[in-house]
């Protein structure tokens, strides 16, 4: 088993749970996606849409891109809209950390934006789940969690400083699932200010 | 993609069978080579899908987003995996099960790398294999290694390869199979795995075991070679063999399997299996992949030449100690029951009505007495990581290790203990698994279709869903003889689905309406997957995408309505006629323009409008149905009558209707892109020559064949032809018509981009 080392981890999962739900958020989601294509409305290289609302947890509508994918995700029981980074990126732990973050709480706002959703689908900026998909680089182990979590720490320290907010981090899932941590933030963190704290460092 | 990619062939170095890790390196290899330019498309692209590499939709680089066609820029640039296919293009990565077995660790791993590389879920597919969708080429060979590491391979999972050996999920447990035929499809799949005699196929071949004859597990009927267990007694001693049938094959024309023999001792199933993959190398096609199955080499050379060839080929075999080897570690194959309870009932789940309801529903009865065997029923055969990692739970918790996938994508669950059932019952309800429709009306099989296969022309699983929620909600005040049809559905011609042998059948087609495309669904009535997919249905009327589900509810209700006392479904169609049940739904079959209503031109699940081109309403599109639709929709319902004629007995009256109505058809292509043609002789030279021969005509995916079939029926009409022979011509007429449709199409949109051109 290989010693997690933070920096040769890629393939970071950023999950925005979700608050207020409409009954038919995934259905309504496969038009969005679609339009977002049409639009070209991400920075990826978006190719369809896949649809696995039947699946009662798991993924539920996911827009597929070359880089990474955009999922309405029911994991676990716990509802949000994970950005799962799939190809490389350059830069240190905490950029790629960053980017996820970045560009799932992008989606999210466009999202909520969106006529289909317009006041009625709401996450919770306070509410994260961090996601490692890479059982080599990643294993969900104690060692990974302490390295991870003290990296964690002092990131969001550094970003998080400037605002009154405390933050809490949780290792969750069960010893065979990717490696998660969930992260809440107390205090109120509009989605707003989270993309201000998130701004790659100049 | 993978950044883990190379530190996981460190890390499952040593822990690889020898076989098994130097396969992978070799396709690690061609990859590196195929990178570097020093390996061509075509070569390429047999080898990984040797190694189960498969394509998926849009891997051309070119997808329609519902108002044009987009070109997807993936960083590769030039790079292809195939002709045609762009490297960064995602795949599909299929794994084979050997007869579904089976374990949880196995279980796991399939979670882990359906998280990790696709997009976590793993697909059960009919054929008893998983399927991972969205996974990209460079990371397949450390999932190839990862799967080694626990005993799964893909290798020959498709390309002309043996594709998985299914087998019976109920093998060893079910109360009427002669015997457990699990260990022979073992011993088969695992010696013609990579076999030399195997790998000059000039199409795929699949071989399916059946424990009995009777049931529907097992499908034999619809393979290359299926296989069906029987005993003799000879000298007074009990012998075991199998009965073998060869030739069989779904695919756009279904053809029922011929018996080779009746009785084939079990040692020598695996000579003579060789034997038979040495002749359909050395004598089936290979140029047109279109007629290169095994079942044209069985039509072709007529059953008796290819058994005496089989006889030849295996007098000339030398002996192969491999035969005796795989046979020995059959006959010594066991499964052991668990060795204990899990927990006492608690008493409140007896009177649960809901776990009655599964019960009912999702247990069988084993032949072993106090064991039972439960269903696990996957909506569209699909499974989340997170589920999976649960079902790997309850396997260790109430089985000896021991699962299955079976033909109707679902699990079955073997040896549990009936005193078990309350608390498995609540461990599956906990992992959202205890679905109570297992084997019902409401269990719908369906293939990829439009959502991910190259192929598809309609979305199969978007109709499944509806359909599946649909009757599953009804389900409790269905008749038993309704709630126990089976439902099948496929995206296209081709029958992944198997929608030949369902009770009530589907496959995709697409019509034309004024300039737009229309999502449409064949429907098929008379199709049996009773004694081993006895009967195939033939289509009876293509209904709008939109309208299946009231088309179904009228055939329901009707056969609720009117059947006979102790009538069953086939019998009732039989009775009340294809046309009578055309009558029916005939209604349904008008769409609203587009204009009116848009909703008709999208299908289901989807947001875009159907269509693969850039189609829009040219000036005089209107609403004017063109004098072409006219006659096809006549040539549709002389089809009806051609097959009603069959029904009665008269095939030889059926046959010269469906040449005509093909020449029909042909003749109306003709004239709409305003080509004469006198005489029926010139109607076929005019046909060769400006649609055939220009290629207008053809399919993207399998070129000319259905022209062929037109061709070749119109010269062999006045040949003798057996009732066989009859019934796959009107197969190929329905296809020959879907084809002229789908030309149509074609043509028609190419007509009006040229004029928006013009125009602007």
């Amino acid at each position: 088993m290989i010693a997690c080392d933070p920096e040769r981890i890629q393939h970071i999962g950023a999950k925005v749970m979700a608050a207020g739900l409409p009954a038919d958020w995934l259905d309504s989601a496969i038009p969005v996606f679609h339009r977002w294509i049409q639009q070209d409305a991400c920075e990826e290289l978006l190719i369809d849409v896949a649809d696995y609302r039947h699946l009662p947890v798991g993924p539920g509508v996911i827009l597929v891109a070359h880089e990474a994918n955009y999922c309405l995700d029911r994991t676990h029981g716990r509802p949000g809209l994970l950005y799962q980074r799939k190809t490389v990126l350059d830069g240190a732990f905490q950029s790629r950390l960053l980017h996820s973050i970045r560009q799932a709480c992008r989606a999210a706002r466009r999202l909520m934006a969106e006529p289909e959703y317009q006041g009625k689908l709401s996450f919770n900026f306070a509410a994260w789940e961090i996601v490692f998909n890479d059982r080599l680089l990643a294993p969900n182990t104690e060692q990974s969690w302490t390295r991870i979590s003290q990296e964690l720490e002092r990131i969001l320290h550094g970003r998080l400083s400037p605002t009154s907010a405390a933050w809490r981090l949780e290792r969750v899932g069960e010893p065979r699932d990717l490696l998660r941590v969930a992260i809440r933030i107390e205090g109120d963190v509009t989605p707003e200010l989270w993309e201000a704290l998130l701004l790659p460092d100049p | 993609m993978k950044a883990s990619n190379s530190p996981w062939k460190q890390e499952l170095a040593g822990f690889l069978p020898d076989d098994l890790a130097r396969q992978i390196q070799q396709f690690e290899d061609q990859i590196a080579l195929k990178k570097q330019g020093r390996l061509d498309d075509k070569v390429f692209m047999e080898s990984r899908l040797r190694r189960g590499c498969y394509g998926q939709r849009y891997d051309n680089g070119q997808r329609h987003d519902g108002i044009r066609i987009r070109t997807l820029r993936y960083p590769c640039g030039d790079l292809t995996k195939g002709i045609n296919t762009v490297w960064d293009a995602p795949g599909m990565q299929r794994i084979k099960i050997p007869y579904g077995g089976l374990n949880a660790r196995q279980l796991e791993v399939l979670a882990e790398l359906a998280e990790e590389y696709s997009v976590g879920v793993a697909h059960v597919t009919t054929r008893q294999d998983f399927q991972l969708h969205f996974v990209h080429l460079d990371d397949t060979p450390t999932v190839m290694r990862r799967l080694a590491a626990v005993g799964i391979t893909t290798q020959e999972a498709c390309g002309n390869t043996v594709r998985n050996v299914t087998a019976c999920s109920m093998a060893g447990i079910c109360p009427d199979e002669i015997f457990d035929v699990t260990p022979y499809a073992r011993a088969c799949a695992y010696f013609l795995l990579g076999h030399p005699d195997c790998q000059n196929f000039g199409r795929k071949f699949k071989i399916a075991f059946s424990g009995c004859p009777d049931k529907p597990c097992g499908l034999a009927r619809i393979h290359d070679i299926g296989l069906i267990a029987r005993v003799r007694t000879q000298d007074g001693v009990v012998q075991r063999g199998f009965e073998v049938l060869v030739g069989g094959g779904l695919g756009p024309v279904p053809y029922q399997a011929k018996l080779f023999r009746e009785f084939l001792p079990i040692e020598e199933l695996l000579p003579t299996v060789q034997a038979i993959a040495r002749v359909f190398a050395r004598h089936g096609e290979k140029r047109n992949r279109n007629r290169a199955r095994m079942k044209f080499l069985v039509e072709k050379l007529g059953i008796e030449e290819f058994k005496r060839l089989v006889s030849e080929e295996r007098a000339g075999l030398p002996e192969d100690p491999a035969w005796k080897a795989h046979l020995d570690a059959a006959e010594r194959y066991r499964e052991a029951p668990p060795s204990q309870d899990v927990t006492a009932p608690p008493i409140e789940d007896a009177v649960d009505p809901a776990y009655q309801v599964w019960r009912s529903r999702n247990v069988s009865r084993q032949r072993q007495p106090a064991f039972v065997a439960v269903t696990v029923a996957l909506p569209l055969g699909d499974i989340s990581a997170e589920q999976l990692r649960r079902l790997a739970d309850i396997v260790r918790r109430y089985t000896p290790d021991n699962v299955r996938t079976t033909i109707e994508q679902n699990f079955l669950l073997r040896w549990v203990r009936e005193s078990d059932l309350p608390a498995l019952y609540r461990d599956l309800v906990q992992a959202h698994l205890a679905q109570p429709v297992a084997g019902s009306i409401a269990d719908i099989t369906a293939c990829p279709g439009t959502d991910t296969c190259k192929l598809g022309i309609a979305s199969s699983r978007g109709l499944a869903r509806v359909l599946g929620e649909r009757l599953a909600a009804q389900l409790d005040s269905l008749d038993g003889s309704l709630a126990g049809l089976r439902i099948k559905v496929s995206g296209c011609f081709n029958s992944c689905g198997q929608h030949h042998v369902a009770d009530i059948g589907f496959y995709g087609v697409s019509r034309n309406k004024s300039g737009y495309a229309v999502p449409h669904f064949q429907l098929l009535l008379g199709g049996n997957s009773r004694l081993n997919g006895c009967s195939y249905g033939l289509p009876i009327l293509a209904v709008p995408s939109k309208r299946v589900p009231e088309a179904l509810d009228r055939i329901l209700r009707h056969f609720q309505l009117e059947r006979r006392p102790g009538e069953d479904f086939h019998e009732f169609v039989r009775r009340r006629g294809k046309e009578n049940l055309k009558s029916l739904i005939e209604d349904l079959t008008e769409v609203p323009p587009h204009d009116a209503d848009p909703s008709w031109y999208v299908d289901w699940g989807d947001a875009r409008e159907f269509s693969t081109e850039d189609i829009g309403v040219g000036e005089c599109a209107g609403e004017v149905v063109t004098p072409l639709e006219f006659e096809l929709a006549a040539c549709e319902r002389e089809l009806l009558q051609a097959q009603i004629l069959f029904d009665k007995g008269a095939a030889e009256a059926a046959r010269q209707s469906a040449c005509r109505l093909m020449l029909q058809a042909a003749r109306a292509l003709l004239d709409w892109l305003g080509v004469a043609a006198r005489d029926e002789e010139e109607v076929v030279a005019r046909f060769k020559a400006e649609l055939c021969d220009t290629q207008l005509f053809f399919d993207p995916f399998v070129g000319g064949t259905f022209a062929n079939y037109f061709l070749t029926a119109w010269e062999q009409r006045h040949q003798p032809a057996d009732d066989d022979a009859v019934r796959r011509l009107l197969n190929e007429a329905q296809l020959f018509l879907d084809a002229c449709h789908a030309c149509y199409a074609r043509l028609a949109a190419a007509r009006s981009a040229k004029r928006r051109e013009v125009t602007a």
